[in-house]
């Protein structure tokens, strides 16, 4: 085995953004922040999940990763294949484009992120021709070689988007990512919209890219059985923050935060022998705009005392490579998704 | 033995061979094919499929408020609970804009959808709206139906119901609003309540909210459900009885543990199998089921699953119309595998 080499480096990002006020005319546009302190490392070849409700900062995060938004503040440190570290964020005009066609990213429409009035070859070949400079015939081949890899038919490449169903567009959105060659790609929701029989086609074809390809993921969902089987990692999200962090047999087998928790338990169960006894949380997805005191989950933690209220919770090592921002990590004992189907046996 | 006994009375609503047709540039299609289930009283039937199987077009045919274009044919029976006159009524014989089907819906047979957007109109206050259901169905009288109003806001888990029955949809969060569509379908008592992908739009979280309520609500009216979802998880923690649709089909229809533990039909197998589980084996690749899903138009006599089928015989399921086949008393399948068995003779 090589020895783990990092490609990316999140460090302290933040990203605030302006929203007017709807109700007072004059008043100056308040600053929501969106993104609050994220800093992880990336490793190269692996699959970081990022989960959490709607509206916790995914995609917010994702975009300010490839750069398709400016973070406030903040590095992400590029480590290049020939051991250089650049910091993405500071990358301007021509010197960014050769790593932005290393890092890409896949939506979770795939209605809406194809062009309607473009063939699906040039959809396919596009970045291909705007990065590289080749012959016709060279285009032909590489598009050739990519639809074949990610299962599209080649005999249909004229075609236009519409005449595909989603796990195909799908397809053609992972193939327009990787005609680039890229070494990072970020995938927000990538199957999210599909029917399960086709969400297994597109993750099990993930993974495939993924062992050829050496390609580093970061998958952005907010389906944890998903995230279960297809991450070495996760990070779990809660309103603009990082507050679990681990490697993903430890973060299923055992949580150590109480979101984390809550989440895990409140996914149903596709057995009907199973008969939970589900913790629901109580009350709204808190908003950022106004976001709770102290530990932004308080209001819906079942194991908040005083503290809670008060401190926020610093994110930190409880156990081998397991990070958490709860005061009481150490202490509580959480259930997580073998101990809970342990209980049942 | 329970669970039979419920399920040998009469069912408050019974759907026979259901038939939508639509007209398309080239040619018909079969959207909702041969469809057949019963809803009893107090119990949940799951009816689960992949997207464009004919899930929504089926629960909304019951209460007649597809587009025009959606030719309709069979019998929808509807034998009410409490109202002698609403007996054996055949649903689909009514006039679908008619003062009958208009009394029905709603007040006997209520329906909540994944958008709650589409139940509310923006300009009125969620209060007003909730009012004014009450008073077309239970009481004329302004008082008590804002009092009925409050307590069903309270029941969905709604706080400070005085301030929010004067708020607008848009002032409600997502879940606030399906919660707040469930109260304005429940208030009037429905005996049947239709749920077409309540809580697909919502976080996991949430949903785990709505799902708990509308068990509790279930406990506490005795409604039936007729739950439409294309999430197993959902199917397994909510139904007594699963309907799996494909095509316009019905393909397997089992009480739910019947369906998890001995599913027959290969389609309901590759469900189960192609779905990533919380604790499953993250080494083992995922089964998917190979292909996509046909358009049902112009489709000769055959199993609508033919090309995806890995168990197919061909000269036999490409060439035949598949009849219903009897694994058991309550678990039935469509599939040309199990059809020696078959009782009665193939239509
Ligand atoms: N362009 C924008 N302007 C203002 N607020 C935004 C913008 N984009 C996202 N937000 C807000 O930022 C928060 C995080 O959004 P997002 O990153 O899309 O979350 P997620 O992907 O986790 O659902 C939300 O509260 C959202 O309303
Ligand atoms: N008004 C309509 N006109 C044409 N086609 C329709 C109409 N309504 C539904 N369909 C088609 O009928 C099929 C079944 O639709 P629907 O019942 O909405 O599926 P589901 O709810 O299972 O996703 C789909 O192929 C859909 O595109
Ligand atoms: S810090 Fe307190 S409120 Fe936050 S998760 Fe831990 S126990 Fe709950
Ligand atoms: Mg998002
Ligand atoms: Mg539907």
């Amino acid at each position: 085995m090589t020895k783990p080499k990092p490609i990316l480096d999140v460090i302290d990002m933040n990203k605030d953004f302006q929203v007017k006020s709807k109700t007072a005319l004059f008043r100056k546009p308040a600053s929501v922040q969106v993104l609050n302190q994220i800093s992880f490392e990336l490793i190269e070849g692996e699959t970081l999940s990022i989960v959490g409700e709607s509206g916790c900062g995914k995609t917010t995060l994702g975009r300010c990763i490839v750069r398709g938004m400016d973070a406030s503040s903040g590095q992400v440190i590029y480590h290049t294949e020939d051991g250089q570290q650049i910091d993405f964020l500071k990358l301007k005009g021509k010197g960014s484009k050769t790593y932005r066609r290393e890092i890409q990213m896949i939506f979770q429409d795939p209605y809406s992120s194809l062009s309607p009035r473009m063939s699906v070859f040039d959809i396919i070949s596009e970045p291909l021709i705007a990065n590289f400079k080749l012959s016709k015939a060279e285009v032909e081949e590489k598009v050739t070689l990519i639809a074949e890899k990610t299962g599209l038919n080649v005999s249909y490449l004229r075609r236009y988007p519409h005449a595909f169903s989603g796990g195909q567009r799908q397809r053609i959105a992972i193939a327009r990512a990787l005609i680039t060659q890229p070494r990072l790609i970020v995938c927000d929701e990538a199957v999210s919209a599909l029917d399960v029989s086709i969400q297994a086609q597109i993750i099990n074809l993930l993974k495939d890219l993924q062992e050829q390809f050496r390609i580093t993921y970061i998958f952005i969902s907010h389906d944890l059985s998903i995230v279960q089987n297809i991450s070495d990692r996760v990070a779990v999200m809660h309103l603009g923050r990082i507050v679990e962090l681990a490697a993903s047999e430890s973060l299923f087998g055992q949580p150590r935060h109480p979101y984390t928790e809550a989440l895990m338990s409140a996914v149903p169960q596709p057995d009907p022998e199973l008969k939970k006894n589900r913790i629901i949380l109580e009350g709204e997805v808190p908003n950022p705009a106004n976001p709770p005191s102290g530990c932004h989950f308080h209001p819906r933690c079942a194991y908040r005392t005083e503290k809670c209220v008060k401190e926020v919770p610093e994110l930190r090592e409880v156990g081998y490579n397991h990070f958490t921002a709860c005061h009481y990590a150490e202490e509580l004992k959480l259930k997580g998704v073998h101990n809970e189907l342990a209980d049942e046996a | 033995m329970t669970a039979q006994a419920a399920q040998t009375g009469q069912p408050l609503l019974s759907v026979q061979n259901l038939n939508i047709q639509i007209k398309m540039d080239n040619g018909i299609m079969n959207a909702v094919d041969g469809v057949d289930f019963e809803i009893h009283k107090g119990k949940t039937l799951g009816l689960v499929g992949e997207s464009g199987c004919g899930k929504s077009l089926t629960s909304r045919a019951i209460i007649s408020i597809n587009p025009k274009e959606c030719e309709t044919t069979g019998d929808i029976v509807y034998h009410s609970d409490s109202e002698a006159s609403l007996n054996r009524l055949n649903l689909l014989s009514l006039h679908p804009n008619g003062k009958q089907i208009r009394s029905i819906r709603g007040r006997k047979i209520a329906m909540i959808f994944q958008e709650p957007m589409t139940a509310f109109s923006p300009m009125y206050t969620i209060g007003n709206q909730l009012m004014e259901a009450i008073r077309i169905h239970r009481t004329k009288n302004k008082k008590e139906a804002k009092k009925i109003a409050l307590e069903m806001l309270a029941k969905v888990g709604i706080s400070d119901q005085e301030k929010r029955f004067d708020q607008y949809p848009h002032e409600f969060s997502g879940g606030m609003r399906q919660r707040a569509m469930i109260s304005m379908a429940l208030s009037c008592n429905p005996e049947i309540l239709i749920a077409d992908e309540p809580t697909t739009a919502l976080d996991v979280t949430i949903q785990a909210q709505v799902l708990e309520l509308m068990k509790k609500l279930q406990s506490e009216f005795g409604m039936a459900i007729l739950l439409v979802t294309h999430d197993l998880g959902i199917i397994a923690q909510m139904c007594d009885e699963v309907a799996v649709m494909y095509l316009g089909k019905i393909v397997e229809q089992a009480p739910v543990k019947e369906i998890f533990a001995n599913a027959k039909h290969p389609y309901t197998k590759g469900l189960l199998k192609s779905m990533p589980r919380l604790g499953g084996d993250k080494t083992k690749r995922l089964d998917s089921i190979e292909g996509t899903v046909p358009i049902p138009i112009n489709m000769p006599p055959m199993c609508g699953f033919y090309d995806r089928c890995s168990d197919r015989i061909e000269g036999v399921c490409n060439t035949n119309a598949v009849p219903k086949t009897r694994i058991t008393d309550q678990h039935s399948v469509r599939c040309f595998l199990y059809s020696d068995r078959q009782e009665g003779a193939a239509q």
